[in-house]
């Protein structure tokens, strides 16, 4: 029988591999916009989990607004990357240190 | 029933609504052409609002079943909030015109970013916490990134986007935890499943979500976009990062705490009271060795935000009444500094370093003694009115019982007043070299002697105005 604590830990999982993702990788941006979409997927299987769960359906509704924002997220996230592109020529992690910090 | 939850919103609605029709009208008709004049009108659009708000609301409502506030505490951050928006774009119009970056989508993504931050200050639930949270930061990454061309702001904006938007994911993981321990998304609701002591599952869901408006805040250990960001940004964006969404971000802070979970403040007081001190040691530590005005700014804002949270961490009303006027004299201080940073040039291309100030005070008398003002209010010495917003928090703190916090916050405000003496020390004493001249625009002279009169004159009768106000916003957040 498959219970919600076996929904949350996939989820902490999940949510710990995109921190790691963001902080390890030294590569490519696109990894870091693909480890914050992770970040935020996890997040949905824990409300609609609890929503199950609980009986309520608050929790579907919050996964459909955080779904719609991740998306405009990740559209903005893309447009930098390509005005970033276009000033530096790489979308190298290690390459944005203009500033340093 | 509906049509009265409308009437609640009413302010938001129209601000959106000019936003969409300024769109519209800036593309049909000219396009960057009409960069000037939007910019001016969506400015008087924030003001009259912010006049509305201030003078017609009374009392405290809810709208969407319980998801959206109006009381004194949401109208005294919203005044705050589109005042500070207005002034901004109002004195870095010029800047924008001489430095080729008058577009006229940049009034727009202020009023939507202004939009966010009024939903933030109401929110009411989980839900309308991160949907305004989530328009105000996204154009606030978008401008960030506004110069195109250049290689700095575009960093600046993904740097901003990626730590943004990882903070986000932090405060959703948050509220996801707290919605399944509380069962409930409204922020009463949360607050009603607390009994005296709170579930782990829920304490988990409290400190993930500290952690997530802390970025937002740029608190202390979750600073670390700050400086690059400041620096990065074209000065008008660094200004407007440093005024309004902070006021809204610090506001959304005292919301969550308190209505969501009012019952527990020595729970959540501790974690907010280590990120206070912190901020405070690392804003006054590490500005000391900058050469950049914008970074040096960058840390003096962490330093602030230090001391707005001490107000926070006291826990009480007078707490909160304390970290209101703060965030007020906070916000017109910086108006005042940044209308000075924006007109820094030489050769006719922005300067920002601070070695470039030297004998400012020879060539620019006035605006020396106006910058010395502000800085010595930013420092907190005794005559100016940034001594009166430190002391406040100090001293809610001390009611509070938390003697350690107010000692850690004096001692971090003495170190922090060497580097803003710094500044004033080259602008009278400092070597001479090619200097920079600082050509202003009247709307940035007035912002910066206006302000250095306030910052003067305003300790005369401390906080007059702002704080019955800030004190009846205060009492209807802690009940």
């Amino acid at each position: 029988m498959v219970g919600l604590e076996h929904y949350l830990t996939v989820a902490a999982a999940l949510f710990v591999i995109g921190i790691f993702g963001i902080f390890l990788n030294r590569k490519n941006v696109i990894v870091i916009l693909m480890s914050i979409e992770l970040m935020l997927l996890s997040v949905n299987i824990n409300l609609v989990a609890f929503s199950s769960f609980l009986g309520d359906l608050v929790g579907q509704v919050f996964t459909m607004f955080v779904l719609t924002v991740a998306a405009a997220e990740a559209a903005i996230g893309l447009a930098i990357l390509v005005s970033f592109f276009r000033t530096r020529g790489t979308i190298d992690v290690e390459d944005a240190n203009v500033m340093k910090g | 029933m509906t049509g009265t939850d409308f009437n609640t919103v009413l302010p938001e609605v129209l601000l959106a609504i000019y936003a969409m029709a300024a769109l519209l009208f800036g593309v049909y008709t000219s396009k960057d052409k009409a960069a000037g004049l939007l910019t001016w009108v969506t400015a008087g659009v924030m003001v009259a609002l912010a006049f509305w708000i201030g003078t017609t609301g009374e009392g405290a409502r809810t709208a969407f079943g319980g998801m959206f506030n109006d009381d004194p505490f949401a109208r005294f951050a919203k005044v705050t909030i589109l005042l500070s928006a207005a002034a901004v774009l109002v004195m870095s119009q010029d800047y924008m015109q001489r430095r080729d970056l008058a577009r006229f989508e940049y009034p727009i993504l202020v009023a939507l970013s202004v939009i966010g931050m009024m939903m933030m200050v109401s929110a009411g639930d989980l839900m309308a916490l991160y949907v305004g949270l989530e328009l105000q930061s996204l154009a606030l990454y978008v401008i960030a990134s506004f110069r195109r061309d250049s290689a700095r702001s575009t960093e600046a904006g993904l740097k901003y986007f990626v730590l943004g938007s990882m903070s986000s994911g932090l405060l959703l993981y948050g509220a996801s935890l707290t919605y399944g321990y509380a069962g409930t998304t409204l922020f009463s609701g949360i607050l009603s499943t607390l009994g005296q002591g709170i579930p782990t599952g829920l304490l988990f869901g409290l400190v993930f979500m500290l952690s997530g408006l802390a970025f937002k805040v740029s608190a202390a250990p979750f600073h670390m976009w700050t400086p690059d960001v400041y620096e990065g940004a074209p000065t008008p964006v660094t200004a407007f990062f440093a005024t309004a969404p902070k006021v809204a971000a610090m506001a959304l802070f005292a919301r969550l705490v308190h209505d969501a979970f009012g019952t527990i403040p020595g729970d959540w007081g501790q974690v907010i009271a280590a990120m206070a001190v912190l901020s405070m040691f690392v804003g006054a530590i590490a500005a000391i060795g900058q050469k950049d005005i914008k970074r040096l700014m960058a840390y003096s804002s962490i330093a602030h935000m230090g001391y707005a949270l001490l107000g926070l961490a006291a826990g009480t009303a007078y707490g909160v009444q304390a970290m209101l006027v703060y965030m007020a004299i906070y916000v017109t201080m910086n108006i005042g500094t940044f209308a000075f940073i924006l007109s820094l040039e030489r050769d006719g291309r922005p300067v920002s370093d601070l070695a470039s100030l030297n004998m400012l005070s020879k060539r620019e008398p006035l605006k020396a003694l106006a910058v010395l003002v502000l800085m010595f209010s930013l420092a907190g010495v005794p005559p100016m009115l940034g001594f009166f917003g430190k002391f406040y928090v100090l001293k809610a703190a001390l009611d509070a019982g938390m003697m350690w916090l107010a000692i850690a916050g004096a001692v971090a405000s003495v170190i922090g007043a060497f580097y803003y003496l710094r500044v004033v020390f080259f602008m009278y004493f400092g070597t001479e070299t090619e200097g920079v001249t600082s050509r202003m625009a009247p709307v940035q002279w007035v912002a910066l002697m206006g302000v250095a009169l306030i910052v003067l004159v305003g300790s005369v009768y401390p906080f007059g105005v702002i704080d019955p106000k800030a004190a009846v916003a205060a009492e209807a957040l802690v009940r």
